[in-house]
């Protein structure tokens, strides 16, 4: 079974008199333990294919189905439920939530969780994944406190807590400087290689998908090219995504 | 989610920017505090009003003789004499409702102390209950005992006018007056009362006991009420007539009045005007009433379907008119409140609404990380409410801190109401749900992507 199968996915948006057509019938397979790259320019349509992937707009025809779920039917809770459970999501400008400590960011998406977690599990798995992307040291720091790396693997550790089936990276590295571009970048290749965690990365910049293992080409609503990407950046051995501390104070 | 956990969230989200919490919720506080406050001075100075009321007499209730009626003629209450003191005992003994009464005994007649004399309004022959049952106290001197009441004893309790008219400033403790021509001791002096609800001088009242009034000097009952026609006519008061004797002579000495006052003949039965009875509360003036009109049926062997031989009265309507004043100055200020309550309310929606406006990407991201519109709903709605709650609980306190300030500081009568601190907590919730609705459902419908891209 696909990860992700998409079939003719139309989506057009009704601007009171016109109708503007933003997908044109995109069709699209993704398997499990992928890193792919969606790129495309400004305009072209790959927002709202992300939108659709992630569960948070409906096509307006054409079928979705998400691990063997049809979505394209699903009703605007039944797929918020469904996003609690398999996805994660990483944006532009990171979306913590101020004056809150980094620990209660993580456990936040927990709280949405269908199942009973105790105050006391939630606590252990937000530190547990504020571990894993180096951020011990940080647990009670507000997002003021934090630099833009550092919110950024924050806002990944929250991604990443209800152990989603896919991650979706909404222009990840947007708002970071090239040195903390290629930190997060190299985390998710880490996550993606060890973990093997479903990454979708949503770029305009053909640096940051050449990180990819398969990059998405959009234009004009359709896909114009999906070949697996030329790996240029072979992942180094001394730089995981398991950020040492040091290198996390650093990158303040 | 459990409710705890979203209370704390609530909790949370308020902490991020308490000084902002506090103003919000200040119109709650406010609109509370004045409710709390408006109730328990209310309730305060009802209880004043009526105690006030009491003492006017208003919780007592009169119990008079029945109309005599001979040949389609009848002759007016208190034309016969039916009541009698073990009427009073009875009622005492058999009248739960009843918190003590009193037989009374009245005449009117000319009270003289030395060179001065004058004409009280009230002679009053009673017993100790008397004070009770009207609400009154001694001032100066004390009260006449059980046992001078059994004895029939020559003392009295003067009230203000009185000592005033007969003594102008000398104490009148200890002197002797003369009620028709009796000497009574002045034992003490009556508290100043004033006027009634007639307009009667209150304090115009010379206080005995019934026995002595009832057998040394009215001799009858009600008989002789018109004093001045009878001191005019009869030749009691005015001692010359003694000297010299026009009518017939008699065989033995006569007794002269005050002999035979001295010496009143043993009477079996008695019969005294009117019994004042006052009731445990004023709400229980009706179970009274129903309780002595029963026992006194009875003692006077009446059949269920003959009418009483004597007639009950209360006050009830002077305390209904008065009580309902109170009643509705509290409900008003009560009205001015629940408006205050409800620009606090609105106060919380226009805070509320911009809270969801500028937590806009909050709301997409809670969306996004897979938060039910359900979910943000309760979220806001917990928001507000608790942001009432709060409010109101401070409300309380203010409410509270405020009517005991009056107190005070002004020494108005104050009484805690839990009514209303249970009430206060509940529209302060109401108000909070009310309010907190529209923007926590605005903040539902929020599209995710939308509100995850809002600046």
């Amino acid at each position: 079974m696909e990860l992700i199968e998409l079939r003719e996915i139309r989506k057009t948006y009704d601007m009171g008199d016109i109708e503007v057509p933003v997908l044109k019938g995109v069709s699209l397979t993704v398997t499990h333990g992928e890193l792919v790259a969606l790129m495309g320019t400004s305009g072209s349509g790959k927002s709202t294919l992300m939108n659709i992937l992630g569960c948070l707009d409906r096509p307006t025809s054409g079928e979705y189905w998400l691990e063997g779920e049809d979505v394209s039917r699903m009703s605007a809770d039944k797929r918020a439920v469904l996003r609690n459970r398999k996805i994660g999501f990483v944006f532009q400008s990171f979306n913590l939530l101020p004056r809150t400590s980094a620990l209660e960011n993580v456990a936040m998406p927990l709280s949405y969780a269908a199942g009973r977690i105790s105050e006391r599990e939630s606590r252990r798995r937000a530190e547990e994944m504020l571990r894993r992307v180096g951020l011990a040291d940080r647990l009670n720091h507000e997002p003021s406190q934090l630099s833009g790396g550092q919110q950024q693997r924050v806002a990944i550790a929250r991604a990443l807590v209800n152990t989603p089936s896919i991650l979706f990276a909404d222009e990840p590295t947007g708002n970071l400087d090239s040195r903390t571009t290629e930190e997060i970048l190299r985390m998710f290749q880490r996550l993606n290689e060890e973990e093997g965690i479903t990454i979708i990365l949503v770029t305009h910049d053909a640096h940051v998908a050449r990180h990819a293992r398969r990059v998405i080409h959009i234009q004009d609503g359709l896909i114009v090219q999906g070949s697996p990407a030329v790996d240029e950046h072979p992942i180094t051995s001394d730089a995981g995504w398991e950020v040492s501390s040091s290198e996390g104070r650093g990158g303040r | 989610m459990k409710v705890y956990k979203i209370f704390r969230t609530a909790t949370r989200a308020l902490r991020r920017n308490p000084m902002r919490a506090l103003l919000t919720t200040l119109g709650i506080v406010i609109g509370v505090g004045s409710v709390i406050a408006m109730m328990e001075i209310g309730a305060g100075s009802a209880a004043a009003i009526q105690k006030t009321i009491a003492s006017m007499g208003a919780n007592v209730i009169n119990i008079r003789p029945g109309a005599a009626s001979s040949g389609g003629v009848t002759f007016g209450s208190g034309s016969v004499t039916t009541l009698s003191p073990e009427d009073v005992d009875a009622i005492l003994k058999d009248c739960p409702a009843v918190r003590n009464a009193a037989p009374i005994v009245r005449t009117r007649t000319q009270v003289v102390y030395g060179a001065r004399n004058w004409v009280p309004t009230f002679i009053y022959g009673s017993n100790t209950a008397f004070l009770d049952v009207q609400d009154w106290t001694i001032e100066d001197g004390e009260m006449f005992s059980e046992r001078d009441v059994l004895n029939g004893n020559r003392v009295c309790v003067l009230g203000q006018t009185l000592v005033r008219q007969l003594f102008q400033n000398e104490s009148p403790l200890g002197k002797n007056i003369r009620i028709k021509n009796i000497s009574f001791r002045v034992v003490g002096v009556l508290g100043s009362k004033g006027a009634n609800m007639m307009g009667m001088d209150q304090d115009d009242v010379i206080l005995a006991p019934w026995t002595t009034i009832k057998y040394r000097v009215s001799g009858s009952s009600l008989g002789d009420t018109n004093q001045s026609a009878a001191s005019s006519s009869s030749s009691s008061v005015n001692t010359l007539s003694n000297l010299y004797p026009g009518g017939e002579a008699s065989l033995y000495p006569e007794q002269s009045e005050i002999q035979a006052a001295d010496n009143p003949m043993p009477v079996r039965f008695a019969s005294i005007d009117t019994i004042l009875a006052v009731a445990q509360s004023a709400d229980d003036i009706p179970e009274a009433i129903s309780q002595m009109n029963t026992v006194l049926r009875e003692r006077h062997r009446i059949r269920p379907d003959e009418p009483s031989d004597f007639s009950i009265m209360d006050m009830t309507q002077m305390t209904k008119a008065l009580s309902s004043t109170t009643t509705m100055m509290t409900n008003l200020l009560l009205c001015v409140a629940m408006i205050s309550l409800v620009v606090g309310g609105v106060g919380i929606m226009n805070i509320m609404l911009v809270s969801v406006t500028e937590r806009t990407r909050e709301i997409g991201l809670r969306m996004a990380v897979g938060a039910r519109s359900w979910d943000i709903l309760q979220q806001f709605l917990v928001e507000a409410v608790t942001l009432c709650l709060l409010g109101g609980a401070l409300g309380i306190l203010m409410g509270h801190g405020g009517s005991y300030l009056v107190w005070l500081s002004l020494r108005w009568p104050v009484e805690t109401s839990v009514v209303a601190i249970a009430a206060a907590v509940f529209v302060s919730a109401s108000v909070g749900v009310v309010f907190g609705f529209y923007p926590a459902w605005k903040a539902s419908r929020l599209d995710p992507i939308e509100a995850l891209r809002y600046e």
